[in-house]
C-alpha cells in the first residue's frame, strides 16, 4: 500500500497496516525542525522564519534528510518564536530569520548548542537545553498537548503514526456505545467548556432520547478573552479533536455533527477543514467507517463572533445560522437540540480527552486528576506573569504551583494581586487563595469558576475594580437583552462603576451593587446573566479595601482610574531634556522657572506617554 | 455607488444556492464580498427570499464580526481583551482617539481609518496587542502606536502624491 495514495481504509486492519507503513516517521533519531506557528509566534516573527529555514535546508541538500514542521503552538508564547531541533528537544527561543542558518549550520550538522538562543531560568540563571528541563514544560502535565510537537497538523498520516485514530478502530471493533458510555463515567470525564457536566451522563441522556436523527455538536466558538486553549488544540492537533467526535457520534448513535467555530480563528478554520477532507478521503468519515456500518460525517459552520453563543441553546440556534439567543431549559438539548433533534455539545478540549481515554483505559486516565474531576486541564496563563503561554496540569493543581511554579511569579518583580478565572464570568481571587486546588468545585465554592480556562494573573498595577468594570462593560455589551434583569441590571451595574471609577461613587453605591448582582443573579435565564455577577461579588469580598479608596478616599491606588490618581515631575530627577513636553498631545507639560518641567493636572489626559519616555525615571504617579 | 444590479444578483444567488434561507451563513457570504453590508442590498435579499427585514437587521446587529458600515481603507483592530486591558490596550483606545479622533466604531472623515476592538486576538503574551491591515502588533505603548499610526499616514501621504 502506498502511502501517498488515499485508498480507503475499509477495515480497522488497514489502518493498522498503514501505521505500519509510516513507522519510519516515529524514528526518535530522525533530524527535525519544529517550528511555532501560533499566532502568538507569529506575531513575533515565526512566519519569516520559516522560508529562511527552508531555504538554507534547501541549499544544503537537506530538504530530505531534515523534517521541517510548523506546529500549532508550542506553549510557551512569552518567548516566541520558540524553535525546536530534535532530536533531543533542544529548545531555541525569540528566534529571528538571521539565526536560522546558524541553527541548520551548527545544531543541525554538528550537534552544537547556540547558547544565545537558549531559555535561562529566571531562578537560578543557567541556560536549559533541552525543552522538557525547563521548569515551564517540567511542571506540567502535557498529556494533551505533547502530541503537538510531533505532528504536523495538515497531514492526517503524522497523526495515524503517532497511534491517531487507534482509539475509533478500537470502539468501532470493539465496544459497544454503551460501553464507549461507561468508559467515559469511569474516567470521569467532565466538560471543559465551562459547567464542567459529566460527559458520560450527557452522552447517556442523549443515547437514551427518543428517534433515529441525533445530532453532535461541536463547540469551537471560543469567545472568552484571554483564552485560546481551543484554538491551539484545533491547530495543533485537529484529528484529535475529529477523532473524539466521531467517537461520541458512535456512543450516542448520531450520524450527524457540526463544528461550530469562530471566524475570527482564520487559522483554526482551514486546519479543521482540511482534517476533515483528509478523514472523508481515507474513509473515517463518511458511511460504513472502517467496515463497522456506522455512518458520520460532519459540516463545518462559522460563528460570528457572539459570547452569549457559549451557552448551548443559543449555540444551537446559531449553528442553526439564526441570532444566538438562549432559550429556557429544560427541554435540554440532549432532547431537543439541533434541528429540534436529540444534541450532544461538547467543547472541543471535551473531544481531545474521548480518544485518550479510549487508548489508555479509564482507571489508567482516572489516576491524573482528583476524585469528582478525572484528567487534566489546559490553562492559558496570561497577564503580569513571567512565563506566559499554554499551560496543561492535572485537576488539583494549586494555583500557587501554577502562578509561581509554572508561571515563575511575578513580572518585573512586582507584587502578585489577584487571579482572574473563568473569562468574563468568572471572579478575581486574592493571594489568601492561592493554595486552592483547581477544580470545577473549590473554584466556584470561591466565588468564581472554572470557566473554560482562561487563568488572568494580576499584580499591584491592575485595578481590581477598573477590572471588574471591564468585565460588566463587556457583558453589557455581550448580553443578548431577552431577560430583562441581565439587559438592564448589567447596565445599572456598570452605570455605579462608572461612577465609583471617575471619583462620583459613594460607600452606598457598594451595598447597591452588591444587591444588583444577586438579583441579576437570580433572574436570569442562562448562564451569561447568571453568573455576570461573579466579577462584581468576588471583588467585594476579597478587594474591599480597594474599593473603599475609590469611593471614601477618592483615590485609585494602582494607579488606573484616570481622575483618582495624577502625573508629577520629581524636580530633583528631572534632567530638563524636554522631551516629555514635546511628546505630550494635551500640552500639559510646561517649562518651569528653575529649569525643570511640571505637569498641569488640569489638562493632563493621563495617557502615560511621559513616563514612558522619561530617560530619568522623573515623571511619578500617585 | 458603481455597484451593478446584475452584479449584486449574482452575489445574492449564489449565496442563496449554498446556504438556503441560513440568515447567518447569507449576511457572511454578502459580507464576505462587499467588505461590509450594504443596506440596499440587505433589502434586496429581503424582498428575494421574503425573510422580514427585521430579522437580517437583528443577525446583521446581533454578531461582532457583522458590520453594516463600510470599511476604511486602514482596519485598525485593537484588542479589547482581559490580558489586554490589564496591560494597558486601553490607553492605545486612548491615543489612537488623540491622534486620528476617532472612537471604536468610527471612521476618520477622510475614509483613511477605522477603529474596531475585538473581544480577543489570542496572543495574550505580547498584551496589548493590535492588528492593523491584518499585520499583528504586540507589546504596545501608547508611543509606539503614535508612531506606527504616523508611518501609515505618511506612506498613504506618499501614494496621493
Amino acid at each position: 500500500m502506498n502511502t501517498n495514495t488515499r485508498s480507503k481504509l475499509a477495515i480497522p486492519d488497514d489502518l493498522t497496516k498503514r501505521r505500519e507503513m509510516l513507522k519510519d516517521r516515529l524514528d526518535p533519531k530522525k533530524q527535525r525542525i519544529v517550528v511555532c506557528g501560533d499566532t502568538g509566534c507569529t506575531v513575533c516573527g515565526s512566519r519569516e522564519l520559516v522560508p529562511v529555514i527552508e531555504k538554507v535546508l534547501q541549499e544544503r541538500g537537506l530538504a530530505k534528510k531534515v523534517e521541517l514542521k510548523i506546529a500549532g503552538c508550542l506553549g510557551f508564547c512569552e518567548n516566541g518564536p520558540l524553535v525546536l531541533v530534535f532530536p533531543g528537544a533542544v529548545f531555541y527561543q525569540q528566534v529571528q530569520a538571521e539565526d536560522a542558518e546558524e541553527i541548520v549550520e551548527k545544531t543541525v550538522l554538528q550537534g552544537e548548542i547556540i547558547e544565545r538562543l537558549l531559555y535561562t531560568d529566571s531562578a537560578d540563571g543557567r541556560k536549559i537545553t533541552c525543552a522538557y528541563d525547563i521548569p515551564f514544560y517540567k511542571l506540567q502535565k502535557r498529556v494533551l498537548l505533547e502530541t503537538g510537537w510531533y505532528i504536523d497538523p495538515l497531514d492526517i498520516d503524522d497523526y495515524i503514526a503517532h497511534g491517531g485514530y487507534a482509539a475509533l478502530a478500537k470502539v468501532l471493533g470493539e465496544m459497544t456505545p454503551e460501553g464507549v458510555i461507561a468508559e467515559m463515567k469511569k474516567a470521569g470525564l467532565r466538560g471543559r467548556g465551562g459547567a464542567g457536566f459529566p460527559t458520560g451522563l450527557k452522552w447517556e441522556f442523549c443515547r437514551a432520547s427518543a428517534g433515529d436523527e441525533k445530532y453532535i455538536l461541536c463547540n469551537a466558538d471560543e469567545g472568552d478573552p484571554g483564552a485560546f486553549m481551543d484554538r491551539s488544540l484545533l491547530e495543533g492537533n485537529p484529528h484529535a479533536v475529529l477523532e473524539g467526535i466521531i467517537i461520541s457520534a458512535y456512543a450516542v448513535g448520531a450520524k450527524e455533527g457540526i463544528i461550530y467555530i469562530r471566524i475570527e480563528y482564520p487559522t483554526a478554520v482551514l486546519k479543521i477543514e482540511q482534517a476533515v477532507r483528509q478523514a472523508r478521503e481515507l474513509g473515517l468519515l463518511g458511511r460504513d467507517i472502517l467496515g463497522s456500518g456506522f455512518d458520520f460525517e460532519v459540516a463545518i459552520s462559522k460563528g460570528a463572533g457572539a459570547f452569549v453563543c457559549g451557552e448551548e441553546t443559543a449555540l444551537i440556534r446559531a449553528a442553526e445560522g439564526k441570532v444566538g439567543e438562549p432559550r429556557q431549559k429544560p427541554p435540554y438539548p440532549a432532547d431537543v437540540g439541533f434541528g429540534g433533534k436529540p444534541t450532544v455539545i461538547n467543547n472541543v478540549e471535551t473531544f481531545v480527552n474521548v480518544p485518550l481515554i479510549i487508548n489508555r483505559g479509564a482507571a489508567a486516565y482516572h489516576e491524573i486528576g482528583t476524585e469528582s474531576s478525572g484528567g487534566t486541564k489546559i490553562f492559558c496563563l496570561v497577564g503580569k506573569v513571567k512565563n506566559s503561554g499554554l499551560v496543561e496540569v492535572p485537576f488539583g493543581t494549586t494555583l500557587r504551583q501554577i502562578i509561581f511554579g509554572i508561571g515563575g511569579g511575578i513580572k518585573n518583580g512586582k507584587r502578585f494581586k489577584a487571579v482572574q478565572t473563568g473569562g468574563p464570568s468568572g471572579g478575581c481571587l486574592p493571594e489568601e487563595m492561592l493554595d486552592l486546588k483547581v477544580d470545577f468545585k473549590d473554584l466556584a465554592q470561591a466565588g468564581s469558576i472554572m470557566g473554560s480556562g482562561g487563568m488572568i494573573v494580576m499584580d499591584e498595577d491592575t485595578c481590581v475594580v477598573d477590572v471588574a468594570r471591564y468585565f460588566l462593560q463587556f457583558l453589557k455589551s455581550e448580553s443578548c437583552g431577552k431577560c430583562f434583569s441581565c439587559r438592564v441590571g448589567i447596565q445599572r451595574m456598570l452605570e455605579i462603576y462608572e461612577r465609583i471609577t471617575t471619583g462620583a461613587g459613594s460607600i452606598e453605591d457598594l451595598d447597591l451593587l452588591e444587591e444588583l448582582a444577586v438579583t441579576v443573579k437570580d433572574a436570569s435565564m442562562c448562564g451569561l446573566g447568571q453568573t455576570s455577577a461573579n466579577p462584581v461579588l468576588s471583588t467585594l469580598r476579597y478587594f474591599r479595601e480597594e474599593y473603599l479608596a475609590h469611593v471614601r478616599d477618592k483615590r485609585c491606588p494602582a494607579g488606573v482610574c484616570r481622575p483618582l490618581f495624577r502625573y508629577s515631575i520629581d524636580k530633583e530627577l528631572c534632567i530638563g531634556c524636554g522631551s516629555c513636553a514635546e511628546q505630550c498631545q494635551a500640552e500639559a507639560i510646561v517649562e518651569t522657572e528653575e529649569g525643570s518641567y511640571s505637569i498641569n493636572p488640569e489638562l493632563c489626559t493621563r495617557c502615560g506617554v511621559c513616563m514612558e519616555i522619561c530617560v530619568a525615571d522623573a515623571i511619578i504617579k500617585g | 455607488m458603481s455597484r451593478q444590479l446584475s452584479d449584486v444578483e449574482d452575489v445574492l444567488q449564489n449565496a442563496l444556492n449554498k446556504h438556503g434561507l441560513s440568515v447567518v451563513p447569507l449576511l457572511q457570504e454578502i459580507q464576505e464580498h462587499f467588505r461590509y453590508l450594504p443596506e440596499e442590498v440587505l433589502r434586496m435579499l429581503s424582498r428575494k427570499t421574503g425573510i422580514p427585514l427585521i430579522e437580517i437587521y437583528h443577525a446583521a446587529t446581533f454578531y461582532n464580526s457583522l458590520s453594516l458600515t463600510p470599511r476604511a481603507r486602514h482596519q485598525i483592530k485593537i484588542c479589547a481583551g482581559t490580558t489586554c486591558h490589564i496591560r494597558g490596550g486601553g490607553k492605545l483606545i486612548e491615543e489612537i482617539f488623540q491622534v486620528l479622533g476617532i472612537r471604536p466604531g468610527e471612521i476618520t472623515p477622510n475614509g483613511e481609518f477605522m477603529l474596531e476592538t475585538v473581544n480577543c486576538l489570542g496572543c495574550c503574551a505580547f498584551a496589548p496587542a493590535m492588528v492593523v491591515d491584518g499585520k499583528y502588533y504586540g507589546n504596545l505603548t501608547p508611543g509606539e502606536v503614535r508612531k506606527i499610526l504616523s508611518k501609515l499616514r505618511e506612506r498613504a501621504a506618499l501614494m496621493e502624491k
